[in-house]
């Protein structure tokens, strides 16, 4: 990994029972992967309120990545299905915004995948390196306060 | 004692909220007889200058309404907060950007391209289009320029109070003079309207079905709309569940679907997101395919979502591409 090289911030979103549970899988395997990648845990995929990946975006992640059970797995039995349904929308609204597709990834991965989270994770760095930072424009009293929180 | 002296300013808007005043009707007259009106273009002669006279901090209030999109009208913003004990950003606009917020998508040349030249109506074969300098007989003219992008009043100047809605309920506008007269203004940065969301008080409430499923997303023009029935459970997008509440569902009780004027709870960062979020959450489709289908029926999924707040939003415009975000970097830097 070269030094001057883009090093894109992506904010990981991973429910406790299946993606979070292989992410430590990941680590207790030692299988190294990509350290662009600070993950959150979330009780379920179904938790996530769009705004996170907005909010994510807003303080300067230039990537989401949603990890979530496989389709008919969820714990909660349909919170992934919840999730998918609202990152398609958010999909579609980020789409005319301008943000690429490339930057928001919903996967499923369960607890014993451990190396597919190292394949996505690393997978989702190259193509937002390709892609370069998201350059969002603030307003001028909106950047002070991110600077005042910074 | 003396009448507390009071405001009105617009800046990009379409006049409605100068509307929703009037729509006052005798109430205004009560109103006037409470307050000296020290400025207000829309409907008494005073100028600029009539203000910049004032002491600071002399107006008790000024109601601001529209979104900021011109050095000129962030001129005047500044010139009013200097001027006023408390700012009112009043309606949708000046609240959380508005309809012109929309601008957001696009380049001010594509508007003005559009505007003047490409729309079907416009006859203009010359091509002109307005410019900030133009010289005529009588000497120069200047217009404002447009800003890098359109922005809410309080990503302008610092903002007392919020009266949302487009425009703003005449209930709403009534008991916020009324209490302005009788300082009883609640604190800082309060919207004055209910903090719940617009369901509570919709007609058709009671027709909401307890698990609510919708299996196509439809538009108004593509149904006979049942006048009595929860407008979500026939398909259509109502942003109730979203929306902040004091309008009387107003559209909802009129056949329409709420579109979100009254903006967010107090609850919400993002409305938009927020919105989508409750809709998305609607649907009764499992598969990615499924999903997408019913995803394609929302027509223009920024202008239904974000219809008066997208530079409120948490992405607050589009992402331009990175050679002309760096070009703009100068005016939107701290």
């Amino acid at each position: 990994m070269s030094e001057n090289q883009f090093q894109p911030k992506i904010v990981a979103f991973f429910c406790t029972w299946c993606t979070y549970t292989a992410a430590d899988l990941t680590g207790i395997s030692r299988l190294t992967y990509a350290p662009n990648v600070r993950v959150i845990r979330l009780m379920c995929s179904g938790r996530l309120d769009p705004q996170f990946v907005l909010a994510a975006f807003h303080h300067g992640a230039d990537g989401v990545l949603v990890g979530g059970c496989h389709p008919g797995d969820c714990h909660y039995q349909e919170g992934n299905y919840k999730a998918r349904r609202r990152i398609e929308l958010l999909r579609a609204v980020l789409r005319d915004l301008g943000v690429e597709d490339q930057r928001l990834r919903l996967e499923w991965i369960s607890a014993s995948e451990g190396e597919k989270v190292q394949r996505v994770c690393n997978e989702m760095t190259e193509e937002l390196r390709g892609l370069g930072p998201l350059r969002l424009e603030r307003p001028r009293r909106q950047a002070a306060a991110l600077a005042g929180e910074a | 004692m003396t009448k507390p002296k009071i405001a009105f300013y617009w800046c990009s808007s379409c006049g409605g909220c100068e509307e929703a005043v009037v729509d006052l009707g005798e109430d205004l007259l009560a109103v006037a007889g409470l307050v000296e009106i020290a400025f207000w273009p829309v409907a008494l002669d005073f100028k600029r200058a009539d203000v910049a006279a004032l002491d600071d901090g002399e107006l008790s209030a000024a109601f601001i309404n529209g979104a900021v999109g011109t050095p000129e009208q962030e001129e005047m913003a500044r010139l009013l907060r200097r001027k006023s004990a408390a700012v009112v950003a009043f309606g949708a606009c000046a609240a959380t950007g508005g309809v012109p917020g929309l601008a957001n998508l696009y380049e001010s040349s594509d508007i003005l391209d559009v505007v003047y030249r490409e729309a079907p109506s416009v006859q203009n074969s010359d091509g002109t289009l307005p410019a900030e300098e133009s010289r005529v007989a009588e000497g120069e003219l200047t217009l404002p320029a447009f800003g890098a992008s359109v922005r809410t009043l309080d990503q302008v100047i610092d903002v007392d109070y919020y009266l949302p809605g487009c425009p703003p309920p005449a209930g709403l506008i009534a008991a916020a003079v009324t209490a302005l007269v009788e300082g009883k203004l609640p604190g800082k940065g309060a919207v004055l309207a209910p903090d719940v969301a617009l369901c509570s008080e919709c007609p058709r409430a009671a027709t909401k079905p307890d698990e609510l499923l919708v299996q196509a997303f439809r538009r108004p023009h593509q149904v006979l709309i049942d006048p009595e029935l929860c407008l979500l459970a026939q398909g259509l997008v109502c942003l109730g569940p979203a929306t902040r509440a004091g309008c009387a569902a107003a559209c909802p009780g009129g056949n329409m679907p709420c579109t979100g004027c009254m903006g967010p709870t107090s609850r919400v960062v993002d409305y938009g997101a927020k919105a989508l979020s409750a809709i998305a959450s609607l649907l009764d489709a499992d598969a990615e395919d499924e999903i997408a289908a019913r995803v394609a029926e929302i027509a223009d999924p920024v202008g239904t979502f974000y219809r008066y707040s997208l530079p409120a939003s948490l992405l607050h415009r589009r992402v331009r591409p990175a050679a002309r975000a760096e070009a703009n970097e100068q005016e939107v830097a701290p």
